[in-house]
C-alpha cells in the first residue's frame, strides 16, 4: 500500500454536473469505491426481492467489505456463476462476486458457453439477463500474479454479454446498478486500488449511469485519450502534465466496453486527428487494439498520426517489477508528446 | 471389461437381497431389496454447535472430540478405508425382464398413464430410427438417439409434474416429447426451418421449449447441473411446489460442475433431482475408465445427499424413484441423487461409430434381451391393457407421423436473415445493427452464395 500512496496520494474526485446527467443537483456524502458499491448493492436489494447477492466469504462482508451488512439486512449465500445463471435463469437478479477477477477463469466456460449464449440458444424462450458478476481487477501495488490482472479482452471477445468498468466511487454506484438492471448478462470489474483510496462525493439516493455511452471526461482539441477504470487517473495526471507543454487533451471514459460506444469516440478523433489508449492489460490482444482498429477503419483521412497504445507489458503481472510493467503517467506522456509530434 | 457384463455381474444386478455396506465402521445395515428405501447416509451434521451431551467429549475425553464439523469418535486402529465398498450397492427394480413384477414396492400407475408413457416410449423409438436414416442421407446434418433410454427417458418424465424445470443433457428428447413437444416441433428444430421455436441456431438435437419447462439443450457437458441447482434455489425462496430435475451422464459426473453442483446442492438445501443416466459408455470411454467406485450413487452420501440406484431400463422402477424422489426433495426442501443403470444401445451421435471401440454383440445383447420398450409392453399385456393389434396400429401411425412431420419440416423455408442478430442481446445494439447491414449488401451483391437467404 505504501507505493499506492507514493503514486496516487488519495484521490478526491469532484463532482462535475456533467458526470450526474439528470440527477438533482445534491451531491451526496464523499464516500469511497467499497461503499458506493456497497450502497449500489443494498439497492438492488431493496428494490428488487428476486435479487440475490452471493460469492465466497461475502456473508461477513467480503475480503474488500463490499457486501458489509447485506447478510445481516438480506441473508447469507455462496455460490458460482452456474449456479448464478440457473437462478437468473428462473427470473431472479443474481449478483455473484467472484474474489479476485484472477479467479475468475474456473466460471468462463459458464460466461462464455452459458450465460452469453442463453437467449440466443433458445431462440429468445429463455434468458438469464438478471446475471451480474462483479470482479476487483487491476494492479494494487502488491498483488503480483494473481491478485492484480485486467482480464477485460477475454471478455469483450464474447457476443452475448456486457462488460462494464467503472473509473470513481459515483461512477461504480450508478454502473453497477445499471448493470443489474439490465437485461443482459454482464461482467462488472471494479479497480480494487481504488476500492479506498479514491473518495468522491456520492449520491446517496439511487441512481443508474447508462450503459454503452462513453463519456468525455475532459475536453481539448489536440489529441483524444481513451481509457477506464483505474488508469483514467494515471491518463488525467498525464493530460494535466501535457497542458503545461502546451497540448491540450480530450480524456474520454469508455466505461462500457462491449457493446462499446464508437461513435463518441469517433466524433473525438475527428476533432483532433490523434487517438492514444491506456490499459493496464498486457498490450497483445488487449482491448485497445480492438478501439485501433475500429478507429482507423472509421477516422483513417482524418488522423495525423499511427493510433499508440500505452498500455501493459506483454508478460504475467511482476511484483517488485511493477512500476516498470505498468502504463504510467511519464509513459504516457511520452507518448501524447511523440503522437502530437508525428 | 464393464463388470456388468459378465454372468455373475448380471445377477447381482437383478436385484437379490443384498445386505447393507460397511461404512466407516458403522453398524452394516440390511437394506432388503427391492424397497424404494434409500441406503443409509451420514447423520446430519449441524453447525459446530455442541449439544449438552458432548460436554464431557469436548473437555479432552480420549473418544471424541468436536472438531469443526461435528463430533468425531477416535480409533487407535491404523485402518484405511477400501477403495470400494464389498459389494455394489443394488439396483432397486420392479419389472424382470419378461415383464413380471419382482417387487410389490413400487408406485401404482394408472392405465391412462400407462398406455401414454409405452406409446411415447414406442414414438421415441421411431422417431428415433427414422431420424438417424435422414441424417445418414444427409437431409440433416446431425442427430442424436435416446436407444435404449426409452424407459429412463418417459418414466421419469411421467412421474413429474410440468411445474418441474428439467435442465436437460442432449439425450433426454422424450422427457419433452411426454410433455407434449410434437414430432412436428422435433423436425422444426432438426431442419432449422422457420418454424424451430430456436430460430435454427443450434445443432439438431438441440431442443428447448419455455412452453414445457425444458431448458435449451448445450453441447456443452454438465454445465446444466449448477444451472439445475441454481433454479432449485429459486423454487425454494418462492416456496414452489415443485422441484427442477437435471439429467447427465456418467461422463458428466467427472466434471467440475457435477462437484460444485451436488456440494451446492446439499449445503444449500434445494429440491433438485440429480439424474445420472448411467448408460455404461461417455462416446469411447467405458465406465471403467471413468472412475473406479462403484458408480454414482455412492458419491451421493459423501456429499450428504440421499441417493438410489434403479434399473433404468425398468420403466415402473424409474417411475417410482423419481416419483418419491420429487416427494421427497419438495418436502424436506433437498437434493436427491438417482442413479439409473442402463446401456447406451445406439451411438453417441450420428457421428460417431461404436462398433469401432466395443464388441457389436455387447449391443445386440442389450439391445434384445434388455429393450426398456419391450419389458414394458409384455408388462401392460400382462395388465391385459396392450395388444398385438394396437401395437400393430401404435407403430404405423407413430411412423406415419414422423414421416410427414420430415416432409413439412424439410419444406420449410430456413428463419429470416434477421435471426442472425436477434438475442444476442434483449435489444439489438449498434454494432449488430452495422453488421447487419454491411451482411445484408454481401448478400445482395453475391445472391447465388447465399441460397435461402433473401437480403430483403
Amino acid at each position: 500500500m505504501a507505493v499506492a500512496l507514493r503514486r496516487f496520494g488519495r484521490l478526491r474526485w469532484s463532482c462535475s454536473g456533467s458526470c450526474l446527467r439528470g440527477i438533482s443537483s445534491e451531491c451526496g456524502k464523499p464516500i469511497n469505491l467499497y461503499t458506493a458499491i456497497n450502497q449500489a448493492l443494498h439497492s438492488a436489494l431493496e428494490t428488487d426481492p428476486r435479487a440475490y447477492v452471493f460469492g465466497e466469504d461475502v456473508g461477513f462482508g467480503g475480503v474488500f467489505r463490499c457486501t458489509t451488512g447485506l447478510a445481516d439486512h438480506f441473508g447469507k449465500h455462496r455460490g458460482i456463476v452456474g449456479f448464478a445463471v440457473g437462478l437468473a435463469a428462473m427470473g431472479n437478479r443474481a449478483i455473484c462476486e467472484i474474489q479476485f477477477a484472477d479467479y475468475i477463469f474456473p466460471a468462463f466456460d459458464q460466461i462464455v458457453n452459458e450465460a452469453a449464449k442463453f437467449r440466443y440458444r433458445s431462440g429468445n424462450q429463455f434468458n438469464c439477463g438478471g446475471l451480474t458478476i462483479r470482479a476487483p481487477y487491476g494492479a494494487v501495488g502488491h498483488g503480483g500474479h494473481y491478485h492484480s490482472q485486467s482480464p477485460e479482452a477475454f471478455f469483450c471477445h464474447v457476443p452475448g454479454i456486457k462488460v462494464v468498468i467503472p473509473r470513481s466511487p459515483q461512477q461504480a454506484k450508478g454502473l453497477l446498478l445499471s448493470c443489474i438492471r439490465d437485461a443482459n448478462p454482464t461482467v462488472f470489474f471494479e479497480p480494487k486500488w481504488l476500492y479506498r483510496l479514491a473518495v468522491e462525493d456520492v449520491p446517496e439516493k439511487d441512481y443508474m449511469v447508462p450503459l454503452s455511452e462513453a463519456e468525455v471526461i475532459r475536453e481539448g482539441n489536440d489529441i483524444t485519450l481513451v481509457g477506464w477504470g483505474a488508469q483514467l487517473s494515471i491518463m488525467e495526471q498525464a493530460c494535466n502534465e501535457a497542458e503545461k507543454d502546451g497540448i491540450s487533451c480530450e480524456l474520454i471514459d469508455l466505461k462500457t466496453l462491449i457493446p462499446w460506444d464508437k461513435e463518441t469516440v469517433e466524433a473525438s478523433v475527428n476533432k483532433t486527428g490523434r487517438l492514444v489508449i491506456s490499459h493496464e492489460a498486457p498490450v497483445t490482444g488487449g482491448f485497445g487494439a480492438e478501439i485501433s482498429a475500429s478507429i482507423v477503419e472509421r477516422c483513417f483521412l482524418r488522423l495525423e498520426a499511427p493510433v499508440c497504445r500505452v498500455c501493459g507489458l506483454d508478460t504475467p503481472f511482476p511484483l517488485v517489477f511493477e512500476s516498470l510493467y505498468l502504463p504510467t503517467k511519464n509513459k504516457l506522456l511520452d507518448a501524447i508528446k511523440s503522437t502530437v509530434g508525428y | 471389461m464393464a463388470f456388468f457384463l459378465s454372468k455373475s455381474g448380471i445377477r447381482t444386478l437383478l436385484g437379490i437381497p443384498t445386505m447393507g455396506f460397511r461404512w466407516m465402521g458403522n453398524p452394516v445395515h440390511r437394506n432388503v431389496l427391492p424397497t424404494a428405501s434409500f441406503h443409509f447416509t451420514w447423520p446430519r451434521h449441524e453447525s459446530l454447535r455442541t449439544d449438552g451431551q458432548l460436554d464431557s467429549q469436548s473437555n479432552g475425553d480420549p473418544q471424541g472430540l468436536d472438531f469443526p464439523g461435528g463430533v468425531v469418535k477416535f480409533t487407535p486402529e491404523l485402518k484405511f478405508l477400501h477403495g470400494f465398498l464389498d459389494e455394489r450397492i443394488p439396483c432397486y427394480k420392479v419389472l424382470d425382464e419378461q415383464g413380471h413384477l419382482v417387487s410389490n414396492n413400487f408406485v401404482q400407475i394408472s392405465k391412462d398413464t400407462a398406455l401414454k408413457m409405452y406409446k411415447d416410449m414406442v414414438t421415441l423409438q421411431t422417431m428415433d430410427t427414422i431420424f438417424y436414416e435422414v441424417q445418414r442421407q444427409g437431409r440433416i446434418s446431425f442427430y442424436v438417439t435416446a436407444n435404449g433410454e426409452e424407459a429412463l427417458n418417459i418414466a421419469s418424465s411421467a412421474a413429474l409434474s410440468l411445474n418441474d424445470p428439467v435442465f436437460p443433457q442432449y439425450r433426454e428428447a422424450g422427457v419433452l416429447l411426454w410433455r407434449g413437444f410434437t414430432v412436428q416441433e422435433f423436425a422444426n428444430q432438426c431442419f432449422g426451418n422457420k418454424d424451430d421455436s430456436c430460430k435454427g441456431r443450434q445443432m439438431p438435437a438441440h431442443y428447448g421449449s419455455k412452453k414445457h419447462n425444458y431448458f435449451t439443450v448445450a453441447s456443452t457437458v454438465a454445465t446444466q447441473i449448477p444451472h439445475a441447482v441454481g433454479a432449485a434455489y429459486s423454487l425454494k425462496m418462492d416456496g414452489k411446489n415443485a422441484c427442477v430435475i437435471s439429467y447427465f451422464g456418467d461422463g458428466g459426473t467427472s466434471t467440475g460442475d457435477f462437484h460444485a453442483a451436488i456440494n451446492f446442492a446439499a449445503v444449500m438445501e434445494v429440491p433438485v433431482i440429480l439424474f445420472c443416466r448411467n448408460n455404461g459408455w461417455a462416446i469411447s470411454t467405458p465406465v471403467n475408465d471413468q472412475f473406479r467406485g462403484d458408480g454414482i450413487v455412492v458419491r451421493g452420501p459423501a456429499y450428504g445427499v440421499r441417493s438410489i440406484r434403479v434399473d433404468g431400463n425398468d420403466a415402473i422402477a424409474v417411475y417410482s424413484a423419481v416419483h418419491t424422489a420429487r416427494k421427497l426433495a419438495i418436502s424436506e426442501s433437498r437434493p436427491i441423487l438417482i442413479e439409473a443403470l442402463t446401456y447406451r444401445a445406439g451411438h453417441h451421435t450420428t457421428s460417431d461409430d461404436s462398433t469401432r471401440y466395443r464388441p457389436i454383440e455387447e449391443i445386440e445383447w442389450w439391445k434384445t434381451s434388455q429393450d426398456p420398450v419391450a419389458r414394458f409392453r409384455k408388462w401392460l399385456e400382462r395388465e391385459g391393457w396392450w395388444h398385438s393389434e394396437a401395437e400393430r396400429e401404435h407403430r404405423d401411425s407413430a411412423r406415419q407421423e414422423v414421416l410427414h412431420a420430415i416432409q413439412v419440416a424439410e419444406k420449410l423455408e430456413k428463419p429470416a436473415l434477421s435471426e442472425v442478430f436477434t438475442d444476442v442481446y434483449d435489444v439489438q445494439p449498434s454494432n449488430l445493427q452495422e453488421e447487419e447491414m454491411l451482411l445484408r449488401e454481401t448478400v445482395r451483391r453475391h445472391p447465388k452464395e447465399y441460397p435461402g437467404f433473401p437480403s430483403e
